[in-house]
């Protein structure tokens, strides 16, 4: 097995393990967010550093949406709106995730570092 | 009605060419037949033949196997001219442009590992390409970059393991002679 190695190869493999590393790590880490910007009816409601602990209470067309800031993580904890899909979403970790309450026309998206991309289509 | 038979001058190096090209075609639909967790993350083993056939016969040589395959590959398999062709196209391109290249790299340093490595990687460069420019023109791709990466440099150094294991043993002729 060896005698099919050549000492250039081994460098190769090891560029090349280097390199896959680099992507993964560059491409899968939408870097650190640093704060959580919150829109209700489409206009910025309020900006929130991550630092702090809290719960705000957002209001919309249906009532009131509650996003808890904890441990560098945002989600929203309750929605007025029929079916949850911004509360299932759960933590959200990374800078440009987003949970939008579309019912309440609440969102909150984690911002900071570099965006990855501005939208995203299922 | 006569039967018109059609002719062509072929050389004792055509016969060869479509010998090597044959059997890099076996091992794609071989290949084929292995399930993929990912489109395109694949072995890649009819690039063994590619390796052995650049190393033992040229680069013009190997250009010529590597096409043949493609374009027979495609025929065989049903997606001549698909999505599916192009992408196998794109990324023979690439690697027989990275193959161009890199056989001027010191054969004292650097043996059919390195240039299957590269080769691996150039092929899924070749291919996410392709995927880009033409068919998902979105930047979420680059999401799967990594995983081609990770499987470009495993498949990769296997299938220089295996090209260097055929190239070391000097009996093995890739068909024999007829």
């Amino acid at each position: 097995m060896m005698a099919y190695i050549k000492p250039g190869d081994w460098f190769t493999l090891l560029c090349g393990a280097l390199f896959a590393t680099w992507l993964a790590v560059t491409l899968w880490q939408g870097g650190a967010a640093d704060k959580a910007i919150i829109r209700s009816g489409g206009n910025i409601f309020r900006e929130v550093s991550l630092s702090r602990n809290q719960i705000i209470e957002v209001p919309g067309p249906l009532g009131i949406s509650r996003i808890a800031v904890r441990d560098r993580e945002v989600r929203v904890t309750s929605d007025p709106g029929p079916r949850q899909y911004c509360v299932h979403q759960g933590w959200l970790k990374q800078a440009g995730e987003i949970a939008i309450c579309l019912p309440n026309q609440v969102s909150v998206e984690l911002g900071g570092g570099k965006k990855t991309y501005d939208s995203l289509n299922y | 009605m006569t039967a018109s038979i059609i002719n062509l001058q072929t050389s004792a190096r055509d016969h060869h060419i479509a010998r090597m090209a044959a059997l890099a075609l076996g091992l794609s639909v071989l290949e084929a037949a292995i399930p993929s967790p990912l489109p395109g993350v694949k072995p890649g083993l009819a690039n063994i033949v590619t390796l052995i056939v650049l190393a033992r016969y040229g680069w013009q040589t190997a250009a010529w196997v590597s096409l043949l395959r493609v374009v027979a590959g495609g025929l065989l398999l049903g997606n001549f001219l698909a999505p599916g062709f192009f992408l196998s196209l794109g990324g023979a391109l690439c690697s027989l442009l990275i193959l161009a290249l890199s056989q001027y790299l010191p054969a004292r340093w650097f043996g059919t590992v390195t240039l299957s490595i590269l080769a691996a990687f150039a092929h899924i460069s070749g291919q996410l390409l392709v995927v880009y420019l033409w068919l998902i023109p979105h930047t979420g791709i680059a999401y799967l970059f990594p995983v081609f990466a990770i499987a470009a440099l495993l498949f990769g150094t296997v299938n220089g393991l295996i090209a260097a294991h055929f190239l070391v043993e000097p009996e093995t002729e890739l068909a024999p002679a007829s």
